[in-house]
């Protein structure tokens, strides 16, 4: 039995936990065996009412009086119980932060090997999987052979499907938990107080690495981006030097970004970098350097250094609008 | 306050990565290396936390001896001695990872005292398993608060925020405790001319692990499919400017 275990905020399930199941679902099939759903905490069982939709028909509901926020070493002993309870023999989560953590604590207490961020799976001796290193960019080859396996899939490997609607049976499962497995817990939240458009979710982006050369040498950046209502980005090289804060990075250890334009100023395209722009509609690439290796992963490109080609633009645009 | 960060030795993430011939691993034959970018941020999170409250910072990584340069890049900013869990460069797993780093942090702390505060990176830039530190903490029973990028001492406890959604999560947790952090926690400072200087002359114990049989064995490598595309280009210089106008408007962001 597989338990895919999703992540909700009371309301609604994570869209990655969707991704999740249908990924599991399709597994299980392909394994023949069960595929059931795990919640954990309070008001999870209205959460749990978007579930019927994806082909599952039994969710086990944790609860317990301390489990009103989020501990990650708490939901680590509490899903070890029910894998126990329920002698399952795979547990999986979506690899977001959350279902990393939580995986690698149960990994852990059960001395088991995780693979984290799958991309692959097939049926093998064991599970044969392939897994992400460098954020995508380079693939593993592993095998999961224990008996009890467990592992996160990496975000947007699928679309999270609907199936057939199925009535869906909730159990709940009360797991016996100490006041240690309590020593981590959320204490709090903060609301980012920036409104408006970000690096996330912008239809336009325009970003700006070593060819920017200084702080200063973003202002026709901004400008740019402020004509044609986008949000500017850096690679890790213009975070580095203090040119952009770090929430501005776009890249493997910043932020990932999907615009329908992204304009890459003075950016050589660094695997760094293509990790965090790859899901850009069209890239287009203003590069003095015609060997730069951002221009075979670009669809348009102007050769030429940015500040003769961007303040042109500008002004260029200025006329048309 | 006495200060662990482990760290590890990784490929320069700006690097194009080949592979050997037998796609067992990466070729290092013609790479520049660093330490990876989260715990770049580590060290400089440590060494401000020292400047305030005093302490001493220790540097750990399991690598080649050769990541020894990795160990000096950290002493040269303030970190004042090195631990070199030595390997042969095969791939280690998370597990035998954590385990050979858990034992080294017992035996060190029979010898110089017990750490306040262990640190990691929240994932490497390379294998990128997410369970290293996670692992350590649980191996010595300690509490670990993962992908912080702010921290501060307050009243005795450890003040940590984690990135939720369009916010911030808070996590506050008495020490000694392990926490994995993540870039843009800082804006690592760079070695001072001084300070490399000083570094050569900082200690670094090399430890021989115990190598445990590995749980997660690396079959093989390989790059995705290619995705390389036929780059359109729209002229040279300011003069390309009338086509990108073109472009914009055929995308309909003008």
């Amino acid at each position: 039995m597989i338990l895919g275990i999703i992540e909700h905020d009371g309301v609604q399930l994570d869209p990655y936990g969707l991704q999740m199941l249908t990924f599991a679902r399709d597994l299980s099939a392909r394994l023949n065996t069960s595929l059931e759903a795990v919640l954990i905490g309070k008001s999870a069982e209205s959460s749990g009412e978007q579930i019927k939709n994806f082909g599952i028909s039994k969710v086990h509901l944790i609860q317990h009086e301390r489990l009103e926020h989020y501990a990650p070493e708490a939901w680590a002993e509490s899903v070890i119980q029910l894998l126990a309870d329920k002698k399952a023999d795979l547990a999986v989560a979506a690899g977001t932060e959350r279902g990393n953590e939580l995986m690698a604590h149960i990994a852990a207490k059960l001395d088991l090997p995780l693979a984290s961020n799958c991309s692959e799976i097939s049926h093998g001796d064991g599970l044969e999987i392939t897994r992400l290193r460098w954020g995508g960019s380079l693939l593993e080859e592993t095998s999961l052979r224990d008996n009890v396996k467990l592992l996160t899939l990496a975000l947007n490997i699928v679309e999270a499907q609907e199936s057939s609607a199925n009535p869906v049976d909730f159990e709940a499962f009360t797991p016996t938990l100490e006041d240690k497995d309590f020593r981590v817990q959320l204490s709090g939240r903060e609301e980012n107080t920036a409104e408006g458009v970000t690096l996330k979710t912008a239809s336009l982006v325009v970003g700006g690495g070593r060819g920017v050369g200084s702080a200063e040498g973003f202002k026709v950046l901004e400008e740019l981006a402020e004509c044609l209502g986008g949000v500017v980005g850096g690679s890790r090289v213009a975070t580095n030097n203090g040119w952009r804060p770090h929430t501005q990075q776009v890249g493997l250890t910043g932020n990932r970004i999907s615009p329908k334009l992204y304009i890459a100023c003075g950016i050589s395209g660094a695997i760094q970098h293509l990790v965090g722009c790859k899901a850009a509609k069209n890239i287009l690439v203003i590069n003095v350097d015609r060997e730069a290796p951002f221009f075979s992963k670009a669809d348009y490109g102007v050769l030429g250094d940015l500040h003769e080609v961007v303040p042109a633009l500008i002004s260029e645009i200025k006329k048309v609008q | 306050m006495n200060i662990l960060v482990c760290v590890k030795r990784v490929p320069d993430p700006g690097t194009k990565i080949e592979l050997t011939a037998d796609s067992r691993a990466v070729d290092t034959s013609k790479l520049g290396f660093t330490i990876s970018p989260h715990e770049e941020c580590a060290v400089e999170e440590a060494v401000q936390m020292i400047e305030e409250h005093g302490g001493e910072g220790t540097v750990l990584t399991l690598g080649l001896p050769e990541s020894d340069a990795q160990l000096r890049d950290a002493l040269a900013v303030g970190m004042e001695r090195g631990i070199l869990i030595e390997t042969d460069g095969s791939d280690w797993d998370p597990g035998q990872t954590a385990k050979a780093i858990a034992a080294a942090i017992e035996e060190d702390q029979t010898r110089h005292g017990p750490f306040d505060l262990l640190m990691f990176g929240n994932e490497s830039a390379d294998s990128g398993g997410f369970q290293v530190g996670i692992r350590v903490a649980n191996a010595l029973d300690l509490p670990c608060i993962t992908g912080v990028k702010s921290m501060e001492m307050e009243d005795g406890q450890l003040v940590c925020k984690r990135e939720y959604g369009d916010g911030w999560e808070v996590y506050k947790i008495p020490l000694p405790a392990v926490v994995t952090v993540k870039e843009g926690l800082n804006l690592p400072r760079h070695p001072s001319l001084r300070g490399t200087m000083k570094a050569k002359k900082k200690k670094i114990e090399f430890v021989q692990p115990e190598k445990v049989s590995a749980q997660l064995v690396m079959n093989r490598l390989r790059h995705p499919a290619e995705t390389s595309k036929e780059v359109e280009i729209l002229g040279e210089g300011a003069a390309a400017a009338p086509k990108v106008i073109e472009l914009l408007r055929k995308l309909e962001v003008l």
